[in-house]
């Protein structure tokens, strides 16, 4: 191999979904056709997908990007001579070097778009495995000590301290204990787990391990949704290479533990990505809620002691115990410590995953770094947290990324997506397709979950077609009390954030001359 | 297996014998029927409810819990649009009803000659390269107009 030189193209979903492979075929082709030594690497992707699909190549003066390129570029990239980095239309220099990607502080996804997912020795090359040495050395209470004294808090949601949740296994009697990975990653804006699953798997395998052996699990299950085919297959194809090369089995990394996973593909349900639903859903059963108490961590799968975490919380934990506690707790605000990785989505000019400490305003986020629509057109809302989120106004873009803040503004960061909308929007059709939502996905559990969001479409069509508005405005906000006090989990508690945002900071999109339109 | 909407009492026996020893082998005994026989065969039902020890009313409920089992086998092809929030923002519902409308159909629809069912989806992770579309839960496209919708439309329809 010596002599040849690298380009990196992308094997992420979304650079496929815009033509990477045709772009690595060409690559290929183009190469043996000039007779040229070319080592085609297939990454993860860095996230910077209004360039996708980006090539970069190997040169002494690091990784240069050429993108968004298509196989049609190919020819003429080869004609500028792309592989000693030379200039050509698509040249976008050091990719390291780009504002987007040199403002950032990456630690969840240092490797991501860098290394081969599939590649052992690439992952250790990049200071994989790191964290679980130390893990190792530490032992399993000072390990879990070391997490909680990270300030890592839950990254699917609910923000719930990571450490203190594995306190509570580990101190919990019961055995088999167990790992639940959860990869639903149901919020539509949202894709940091399934990057992580395509880009760097070993990542979340080291994260379980230590889990594993932090709180004396043996057994670990990843549940993926079924929409992510590419991450259900690569993220098997790691666990057979992690137990091939003695990360997951018996006695795993020298331990004395034995740890294996299992990648469990979901069917569907958006509910299914709440924990208590997600392990009736491991168990062969439909995905219904569960009331709590008792917690997953004393009586979970299979009504054992379990750590039920998000993915992007695992997938934290090796580098906060390979670069300390401390290191990773210095980054961010307030309570909110260390970094999440934002996910820029839906209208906006530059898409992608920014990974930061906390403590950066929706302003700066939304219109600096995701500098304002693709459409071109200004930014009217902004829904923060999935579809349980509520709607932003520009008026708020002051608010801090920051749990408590966007709390305190009746919203909620998540698991980090932010979908951008233009002013074409209209708030009440977005309002109704909560309640939508909610009804489509409901477990059935609830009344309110399950009856009264199909309640709240028709009061918002009525609404919207001027039928007693007054009237109806208030039955809404009424259905939205019912809703937010007597629903068992936040599908039927939360979708009162989306619709009552619309209706608060957007209530012209409620009071328009009725037009012939429907909301359908 | 000659016609995949077909059901093979072998091929089901199987599927049940690759998992039934698993903890928690429905869903996965499901996936691998689905994906056999493009839907669950009532057949297929009456046998896994025996082989897990579950009544016949337990398999259909969980059948019919999750979006993704169907009961009635779909096209050839399943093209399934995103209709979440972030393909919203970016036209994904215009472009899913002027889809439907040009191949006469409804959500769920098939065209006339068994070969594409057309489906909404609630998030493929695609949600940069708005509007997102998956092919036989496979093939995944990004930053879709409506002339490469129709064209990979078009495509589903002619293989
Ligand atoms: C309806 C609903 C859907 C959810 N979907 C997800 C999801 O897709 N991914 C996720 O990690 N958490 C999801 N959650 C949150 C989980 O219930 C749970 O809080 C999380 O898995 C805990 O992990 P963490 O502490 O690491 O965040 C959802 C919650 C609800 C109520
Ligand atoms: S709120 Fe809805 S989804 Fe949640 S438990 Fe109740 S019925 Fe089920």
């Amino acid at each position: 191999m010596s002599g040849a030189i690298e380009v990196f193209v992308p094997r992420d979903a979304a650079a496929l979904a815009v033509g990477a492979e045709e772009v690595a075929r060409a690559i290929a082709a183009e190469a043996a056709r000039r007779n040229l030594p070319v080592k085609l690497v297939r990454t993860g992707s860095r996230g910077l997908f209004w360039l996708e699909p980006l090539v970069e190549v190997a040169t002494a003066r690091g990784r240069v990007g050429y993108g968004p390129a298509s196989a049609a570029d190919v020819p003429g990239l080869f004609d500028a001579g792309f592989l000693d980095g030379k200039a050509h239309a698509l040249h976008l220099g050091p990719v390291e070097k780009i504002p987007y990607l040199a403002r950032q502080t990456r630690l969840t996804f240092a490797r991501c778009g860098i290394v081969d997912p599939l590649s052992l020795d690439a992952y250790r090359a990049q200071g994989g495995l790191k964290g679980l040495e130390r893990a190792l050395k530490l032992g399993p209470a000072e390990t879990v000590e070391e997490v909680i004294r990270s300030g890592l808090r839950g990254r699917g949601g609910a923000g719930f301290p990571t450490g203190i949740k594995w306190k509570t296994v580990r101190e919990a009697a019961g055995a088999p204990k167990y790992v639940v990975c959860n990869a639903d990653e149901g919020d539509s804006g949202t894709f940091a787990d399934r990057m992580i699953m395509e880009g760097d798997p070993f990542c979340l395998i080291e994260g379980m391990a230590i889990a594993a052996i932090a709180t004396g699990a043996n057994q670990g299950f990843v549940y993926i949704r079924s929409e992510y085919p590419h991450a259900i297959r690569t993220m098997t194809e790691a666990l057979r290479l992690a137990r091939a090369a003695g990360i997951l089995g018996r006695n795993i990394a020298g331990s004395g533990h034995d740890f294996d996973i299992e990648v469990r593909s979901g069917a569907g349900a958006y509910v299914c990505g709440e924990e208590t639903s997600m392990l009736d859903s491991i168990e062969g059963k439909r995905g219904l809620v569960r009331a709590k108490p008792p917690l997953p961590a004393h009586h979970g799968l299979f009504g054992k002691p379990t750590v039920i975490n998000n993915l992007i919380s695992l997938a934290s934990v090796p580098v906060i115990l390979a670069e300390g506690a401390k290191a990773y707790a210095d980054f961010g605000m307030g309570r909110s410590r260390g970094t999440m990785p934002i996910q820029l989505a839906g209208n906006v000019k530059f898409g992608g995953v920014f990974e930061a400490a906390f403590g950066l305003t929706l302003g700066e986020i939304v219109d600096d770094i995701g500098g304002g629509t693709a459409s071109g057109r200004p930014v009217r809302a902004v829904q923060a947290g999935g579809p349980l989120g509520a709607y932003f106004p520009r008026a708020l873009f002051d608010t801090p990324y920051d749990y408590e803040a966007f709390a305190q503004r009746d919203g909620l960061i998540g698991h980090g997506g932010l979908v951008v909308f233009d002013d074409t929007v209209d708030m009440a059709h977005q309002a109704r397709f909560a309640m939508k939502f909610c009804a489509f996905e409901s477990c059935g559990k609830c009344t309110p979950c399950r009856v009264g969001s199909t309640r709240g479409m028709e009061v918002i069509d009525r609404i919207v077609k001027g039928e007693r508005r007054e009237e109806n405005m208030t039955l809404l906000k009424d259905l939205c009390q019912t809703l937010k006090f007597g629903s068992l989990c936040a599908l039927g508690g939360f979708t009162p954030y989306p619709v009552m945002s619309a209706l608060n900071h957007f209530p012209e999109d409620f009071r328009r001359a009725p037009s012939g339109l429907a909301a359908e | 297996m000659a016609n995949p909407g077909h059901w093979d009492k072998e091929r089901t026996a199987e599927i049940i014998a690759a998992h039934r020893d698993e903890p928690g082998a429905l869903l996965p005994i499901l996936h691998d029927i689905q994906a056999a026989f493009r839907h669950i065969p009532r057949e297929a039902m009456v046998m896994i409810a025996e082989a897990l020890n579950l009544s016949r009313a337990e398999i259909h409920g969980v059948v019919s819990f999750y979006h993704d089992f169907r009961e009635q086998p779909a096209g050839r092809h399943v093209l399934k649009l995103c209709q979440a929030e972030a393909c919203q923002s970016m036209g994904g519902e215009r472009l899913a009803a002027d889809l439907l409308k040009k191949l006469g159909l409804d959500w769920g629809g098939t065209t006339k000659e068994g070969a594409l069912t057309v489906e909404p989806v609630y998030c493929l992770g695609l949600c940069a390269t708005a509007p997102s579309a998956i092919l036989d839960d496979d093939r995944v496209v990004g930053r879709l107009d409506g002339t490469k919708l129709a064209a990979l439309a078009e495509e589903a329809r002619q293989a």
